[in-house]
């Protein structure tokens, strides 16, 4: 009896919930989804490994390779926040269901070794 | 009569959590209830001597979902009085919100299965439909639904601006015209009357021996609430305990369901007073010392004991939840009982098995 | 900030023997104490527990230091809620606690073929009869 406003109101309007995987809804700013990394501008530093609680991520620092384990991570971003080069960013989307475990990798270019500045040519000889 | 022992549990279909009742009947009444834990118990504890503590904060989150800032605030309560650190004004109040939009999600939760127990789903659905509200919030504050980690040593992590807390008011004025619209569903219903007025009743003395804490220890007349002891922004906000005297488990519904209003209420005022400032200080350095830290959580008084010898780990971190302590008199309830009367008189506890066990 | 995390100190804590556990916790539930939980850790050649009681909002601890395999009598007693943080601690660092109205023996948390008490470093063999039910 009391509720029998509730429930017409139910009766007569639309779906309550979002008809997804048909329609998504726009990810809030600044949700953790998925961690990514902008491997340009990784130094390798090792900081994110150090600080991670649940240890998921593994740095190579010789082989310049960095590696995640996506089940592992519990998405609390504190990687995100201590990374000095700020190349660490949550996209806004989540991970979708799969049925096997992977690890997600990145390779960094390898490092330029120090080049000593071309002497600069001399000016040509003669004009002309 | 033959007395017969029936097991209620771990898997049954209005037990939220795991936990195990071996009940001693004699023709539907109760006579004697044995209880078993462990199936969630996950060594929280000992992990504190394998992970430095600032990321334990993450490990002691998980111990429970839904009241998971709680534990990390009182965590970080404890490391910073034994390191000394002032926490900026910004951050407690921000800390207080938090805090209390747990509290709202938690007792929509509660409220629901509570329903769900004696066989009222649709009113099950409609709590949990407000309560999506609120993990929304909770999800564009904070980035995370359910754990929201924006707990750190010295501060918090994360900042609403005013244009978040314009939303959020509006959501909450909301989400307290929707509940109040459930309110004469619970509190005049017949059949709601019927299952629990008069049902586990726990006089004020017995709740105060046996250790009770939370709404059951306020819906039997004691008027202690841990945010009186003035952790956080609650020295600069005002409110009073809700209580309650039948000591039944409509009385406990009665005082949780009063609490999600003071619960908005208590945001409302936190943005009202909202300080200017920096959101964290910079902590360094190892605690040395033990302190014993308590908060408020939605499901009563919990209690932190942190062992630190100025080591990388902390020697000893003791976890005691509400619903532990709230186990006992829920021993004392269940003889006298009947067999139908077992799904209510444990949901009246509001139990958070996880937090039990960690 | 004020008493929500209160560091331990001689103000607010008392040490007490072993001997007269249930006598203090008779003179805390007398003046109106509530029993809130005990805490335990490990101190090497002994046990370091703690007993926290509470009233209007102020906590106070008891500490009893029990050396490693030897038994401490149960305050169920005088509070009889204490009985499943007792089995508990004597689940995880094998304290013997005696007069457990129901005593799981061990098997609280843990499964029963674990040996040895998971919080000890140096650890106490648990050989506990199968459990029993009161």
């Amino acid at each position: 009896m009391f509720m029998l406003n509730t429930i017409l109101k139910n009766l007569f309007t639309g779906y309550a919930t979002r008809l997804y995987p048909f329609k998504k809804r726009e990810p809030f700013p600044d949700v953790k989804g998925e961690l990514k990394l902008d491997v340009e501008k990784c130094t390798f530093c090792t900081v994110c490994q150090i600080k991670c609680p649940s240890q998921c991520i593994q740095v190579d620092r010789k082989e310049r390779q960095w590696k995640v384990d996506p089940f592992a991570c519990v998405y609390c971003g504190i990687c995100e926040d201590v990374c000095p080069a700020n190349c660490l960013y949550h996209e806004g989307f989540y991970r979708p269901a799969v049925f096997d475990k992977t690890v997600d990798f990145y390779a960094g270019p390898p490092k330029l070794a120090a080049v000593p500045a071309a002497p600069v040519a001399p000016a040509a000889e003669g004009g002309g | 009569m033959a007395r017969t022992t029936l097991p209620f549990g771990p898997q049954h279909p209005v037990l939220p959590e795991p936990i195990h009742f071996s009940l001693v009947l004699e023709d539907e009444i109760v006579v004697q209830a044995i209880p078993k834990l462990g199936y969630v118990h996950r060594g929280l504890e000992k992990m504190a001597e394998i992970r430095d503590h600032n990321q334990m904060i993450q490990i002691v989150e998980r111990t429970c979902g839904i009241c998971s800032t709680l534990h990390a605030m009182c965590y970080c309560q404890g490391i910073e009085a034994l390191m000394g650190v002032q926490v900026p004004d910004r951050a407690k109040f921000l800390r207080t919100v938090w805090a209390e939009m747990h509290r709202i999600h938690s007792h929509l939760l509660w409220l629901g299965l509570f329903a769900d127990a004696f066989g009222f789903e649709s009113l099950f659905m409609q709590c949990w439909r407000i309560r999506e509200r609120i993990m929304d919030l909770q999800e564009a504050t904070s980035g995370n639904r359910v754990i929201v980690s924006v707990n750190q040593v010295g501060g918090v992590k994360r900042d609403i601006k005013p244009e978040t807390q314009k939303w959020i008011l509006d959501t909450l004025k909301l989400v307290e015209k929707e509940v109040l619209q459930l309110k004469s569903t619970l509190m005049d219903d017949y059949t709601v009357k019927k299952r629990t007025v008069g049902i586990g009743v726990l006089s004020k003395e017995k709740a105060f021996a046996l250790g009770a804490c939370g709404p059951m220890l306020r819906a039997s007349g004691v008027a202690q609430d841990m945010r009186q002891l003035g952790y956080a922004a609650y020295p600069f906000l005002d409110f009073t305990p809700v209580v309650e005297t039948d000591g039944d488990s409509y009385a406990r519904t009665i005082c949780r369901f009063n609490e999600i209003f003071q619960g908005i209420d208590l945001i409302r005022q936190a943005f009202a007073k909202l300080p200017e400032g920096e959101l964290s200080v910079k902590v360094t350095g190892l605690p040395s010392g033990e302190v014993v830290s308590r908060v408020e959580q939605p499901r009563g008084e919990c209690l932190y004991y942190l062992k630190a010898t100025g080591k990388k780990f902390l020697d000893r971190l003791r976890i005691r939840t509400p619903t532990f302590s709230n186990v006992a008199p829920l021993l004392e309830l269940l003889p006298g009982c009947e067999l139908a009367d077992v799904p209510v008189l444990i949901l009246t506890i509001d139990p958070c098995i996880s937090c039990t066990e960690r | 900030m004020s008493n929500a995390a209160r560091v331990l100190s001689d103000q607010n804590t008392s040490t007490v023997p072993v001997e007269r556990v249930v006598s203090f916790s008779k003179i805390f539930r007398d003046t109106g104490f509530r029993f809130v939980t005990m805490s335990s850790s490990d101190l090497g050649d002994a046990i370091d527990l703690l007993y926290h009681f509470d009233k209007e909002l102020d906590i106070r601890s008891m500490r009893v230091t029990v050396p490693k395999g030897s038994a401490i009598s149960s305050i169920t007693s005088v509070f009889s809620c204490a009985m499943l943080v007792e089995n508990e601690i004597k689940e995880q660092f094998g304290v013997d606690f005696e007069g457990l109205p129901i005593d799981f023996n061990g098997t609280l948390y843990l499964d029963e073929d674990v040996q040895r008490t998971p919080f000890c470093k140096i650890g106490v063999v648990k050989n506990f009869p199968k459990a029993q039910e009161a």
